[in-house]
């Protein structure tokens, strides 16, 4: 079939979405590069001027900068952890005969389909909030003071809250996973005299390796980027405790009106979403190969 | 009608030709098996004739006609593929009626023609069924009715049993075989299973390596192999190939005897040997027996030769059926 | 299998997981039945579960004080518009790289992928600047735009592996059936495709009902998704439970059940067809 005339077919076919998709990458991202270049501020406009690097030592020196950073890498190592180690568990909880599966398997993914906000804003009032909230609520019942959690542990309860809508992911691709597993490789391994952990261990986990990769690249992708469980619940705060880059970019773009100085941390941002990504292509090349 | 010729055609994958060059004649009619190891261009070489796979050069002629240009489905060939290939999302009456709704027939000519192949096929109970619904062997007639309906000058049969068991497998052998004593069409079919192309064919040719080894009918090849790897393909179990000088005793570089063609005693003949593995079969016994001197030579045996492991036995070739080859492997007669 | 599984074992296997199961769900059904009390009972300590006044009040509230509708409306423009928007330029460009693939097929996926990489506010600065100069701020085109632009490799992605298990000796069947090309892609290719697709168009109609970087920056009063509008009741009307509850139910109810009913697509969808 590939022949001359199908091959400038296919081409013209692809062409659309490769010629969107690189203007998507270029135009926007090579703006951005030019205006962390100036002095340009939406609240000064006609006032923008060459500025040199300063644009991206201010942000290097923002103690605020360091602070998103530490607080982007614990939302994703934090929710990343979690969500791993419970979806294992529970996909191997799952895996087991018991009735109603088809049912628990409906309540266990209906978190993911919540879109972050109603997510965000629930936990944050109707469970967390200090006074009304559920968990207050529990804390007295058994004679403890009620906590306040977004005012004492901000980044705690936004990984806490993105880790919930994130578990059900994990679980679903774990437990697709694991239902691949050959029943008769288990069973050899019993008969190898394998017991219920090293079966697990030199059998499960291996066959869940692929899935598992996959879950920490498509949830770092996302996980770089949280933003609308910061807004709706601390916008950031108290101070910058839970601030992450994109939150801090969006902040020194849209409530300072700083060009300039949101775009440098736009491309320190990008930057750094490429070496995790570069980091990520050479775990899962291995993994995906084989 | 259906009669095929091939003029030297080759088929070339980039710079590997799996195919060098190919003459062959099939007549009309005739059940012919292309028989070969896996990789030997049997598949390819019919998948030229369907014109799925334009050829590298030469052409091929269908019922006297130049085809080598044509579409396949202007060849008024009907295929059955391995996979089977049916359509997922049709029923069998869908799937049988397809080609003849593609040639355009009438509704009322289409119904006829799938209620018929359907009682020929033993498929009318699940004619509304989907192919899912249906076991490998129902999915195989499925595909065979498609095929029929259009009445083609010649049915290509890709490897169709090979996802079946083996008990259902001889009953499509059955079923096929009927089916072209039926038709009397021109029937070209593909296996790596000699025992296959012996049981159905009129006519087999050997592929090995993109060339054609032989052609003969199942006897002729078994009787008069042209050549070692003919003579190695076809029987079972494996032809015995011996050289060096008993193999000189009979002017010849190697000489091959058929297990069938050994005779055994307990106390004289050719050579000795020991008994290592038997096979019992019931009726027959195979014997693998180390010959002194010699490699191991299997021998077939009735079920009721009293032999065990590690018994001494004496082998002798019938000389009548000993087939001679020179030095480059080919017979000499 | 025939494996021997004890009731025992079984029974309590089943309670540990419905136990799980609903406390993962609970804050969902939650804001459920919260949705139903007035603004006093949701706040009551002990809070009350089951046994109180049911009302609907809260659901005619949300829509008469903030048109609850109207956002509606525009979450279902937006995600239907930007999927159907993105499905017309990747059927395309899945197609040719299933069917007629080269060299280069595996590198152009990889790097489509790759784009997803991309954090958005790597983009914000500029794009928001475009969309205020071109007057796309704060309107359903532009939101159409950018969700279709984003989820893009998802769609080509998704659909590629589902074209990609359409066996190829179908279509020399159908060749050798005396199809022609254009029999072929209406008898046999497009109804064999069509799965795939609706998977592909349910699953992204999730994603983008649920997008909340974009919907959030590029949106204000007029053209705001549910995702924004709820938004919008982080403070101080988050405050009114029942009220909260009852615009989050209506916002997550649509999506939450589509998702039930695509559960198996969801997993192929969102690893790129890696796990099945």
């Amino acid at each position: 079939m590939a022949t001359l005339h199908t091959r400038s077919a296919a081409r013209l076919m692809i062409a659309p979405s490769v010629l969107l998709l690189l203007a998507w990458m270029i135009v926007p991202l090579s703006m951005t590069i030019y205006f962390s270049l100036l002095r340009y501020n939406l609240l000064m406009p006609g006032m923008e001027e060459f500025a040199g690097l300063s644009n991206y030592t201010y942000f290097l020196t923002d103690p605020a900068f360091f602070q998103a950073i530490f607080n982007t890498l614990a939302i994703v190592l934090g929710v990343l952890f979690i969500t791993v180690a419970g979806g294992i568990a529970l996909a191997l909880l799952l895996d087991q005969p018991m009735f109603g599966q088809g049912i628990v398997r409906i309540l266990v993914i209906a978190p993911f389909l919540i879109m972050p906000t109603v997510a965000a804003l629930v936990w944050k009032n109707m469970f967390m909030n200090p006074v009304n909230g559920l968990f207050a609520w529990l804390a007295k019942l058994v004679g403890l003071q009620p906590f306040d959690f977004l005012a004492n542990a901000p980044l705690f309860s936004i990984i806490l809250i993105v880790a919930w809508q994130w578990l059900p992911f994990a679980t679903l691709i774990l437990l697709t996973a694991l239902q691949s597993l050959d029943e008769e490789q288990k069973e050899a391994a019993q008969m190898d005299g394998a017991g219920a952990w090293s079966r697990f261990i030199y059998l499960v986990l291996p066959h869940l390796s692929r899935a598992i990769t996959v879950v920490i690249l498509i949830q770092t992708i996302f996980l770089l980027s949280v933003f609308a469980e910061i807004l709706v619940t601390t916008n950031g705060g108290p101070g910058t405790q839970s601030t992450n880059l994109t939150f801090l970019v969006y902040a020194q773009a849209l409530l300072q009106f700083d060009v300039g100085g949101a775009s440098a941390g736009g491309i320190i941002a990008v930057i750094l979403a490429n070496i995790v990504a570069i980091f990520l292509m050479r775990m899962i090349g291995k993994t995906l190969e084989a | 009608m259906g009669s095929i010729t091939l003029k030297n055609v080759s088929k070339v994958f980039g710079a590997h030709a799996v195919i060098p060059s190919i003459d062959l004649d099939i007549n009309d009619g005739e059940f012919v098996v292309f028989v070969g190891p896996s990789g030997c261009g049997k598949s390819t070489l019919l998948r030229l004739i369907a014109g799925l796979e334009d050829v590298s050069g030469g052409e091929v002629v269908i019922d006297g006609k130049n085809a080598t240009e044509l579409p396949p489905a202007k060849r008024g060939l009907s295929m059955v593929f391995q996979s089977y290939a049916l359509y997922p999302h049709m029923s069998v009456r869908g799937n049988i009626a397809f080609p003849l709704k593609m040639a355009g027939e009438d509704k009322s000519v289409i119904d006829k023609k799938v209620q018929d192949a359907a009682r020929v096929l033993n498929l009318t109970d699940y004619l509304e069924r989907k192919p899912r619904q249906l076991s490998g062997g129902q999915r195989q007639r499925v595909a065979i009715g498609r095929a029929i309906v259009r009445q083609p000058d010649a049915f290509l049969f890709d490897e169709p049993l090979s996802n079946l068991d083996a008990a259902l497998r001889v009953n499509m052998w059955l079923e096929i075989s009927q089916l072209h004593q039926q038709l009397k069409t021109t029937m070209i079919y593909v296996t790596h299973d000699q025992v296959e192309a012996m049981t159905m064919a009129d006519k087999i040719v050997v592929l090995n390596r993109g060339r054609i080894e032989q052609v003969g009918s199942p006897l002729e090849l078994y009787h008069r192999p042209d050549n070692l790897f003919v003579a190695g393909f076809i029987g079972s179990p494996k032809m015995n190939f011996v050289s060096g000088a008993p193999a000189a005793a009979y002017h010849a570089h190697t000489i091959g005897i058929r297990p069938e063609h050994l005779v055994l005693s307990k106390d004289h003949g050719t050579w000795r040997g020991t008994v290592g593995v038997a096979e019992h079969l019931g009726s027959d016994t195979f014997l693998h027996v180390k010959a002194d001197g010699i490699d191991t030579m299997t021998a077939r045996v009735s079920g009721d030769f009293p032999v065990t492991h590690g018994d001494q036995v004496f082998l002798t070739p019938d000389a009548q059926r000993v087939h001679r080859f020179d030095e480059k492997g080919m017979a000499i007669r | 299998m025939a494996r021997n599984v004890s009731t025992r074992r079984k029974l309590l296997t089943t309670a540990a997981a419905w136990t799980i199961g609903i406390l993962i769900f609970f804050p969902i059904l939650w804001t459920f039945l919260t949705s139903f009390k007035t603004e006093a009972q949701a706040i009551a300590s002990p809070p009350a579960f089951l046994f109180f006044d049911w009302t609907v009040q809260n659901y005619f509230e949300v829509q008469s004080r903030s048109d609850y509708f109207k956002h509606f409306m525009n979450s279902v423009v937006i995600s239907f518009g930007s999927t159907l928007l993105g499905l017309m330029i990747a059927v395309p460009s899945a197609w040719a790289m299933a069917f007629a693939p080269t060299k280069r097929t595996k590198d152009v996926l990889m790097w489509m992928l790759s784009t997803k990489m991309m954090p958005p506010v790597g983009v914000l600065v500029p794009l928001y600047l475009m969309f205020r100069n071109t007057g796309l701020l704060d309107t359903r085109v532009g939101l159409v735009l950018v969700l279709m632009l984003i989820n893009l490799p998802i769609i080509i992605w998704m659909l590629y592996t589902y074209f990609k298990e359409i066996p190829g000796e179908i279509l020399e069947a159908a060749r050798m059936d005396g199809a022609s090309l254009a029999k072929e892609i209406i008898y046999v290719l497009t109804p064999m495709a069509i799965p795939g697709i609706a998977s592909t168009f349910l699953l992204n109609i999730i994603l983008a009902w649920n997008e909340a970087f974009w919907t959030l920056n590029l949106s204000a009063a007029r053209a705001a998704p549910l995702t924004a509008f709820i938004a919008s009741y982080s403070s101080p009307e988050g405050l009114f439970y029942a009220k909260l509850s009852a615009a989050s139910t209506m916002a997550i109810a649509p999506i939450l059940i589509l998702g039930w009913f695509s559960q198996k697509q969801l997993v192929r969808g969102l690893t790129f067809g890696a796990v099945k």
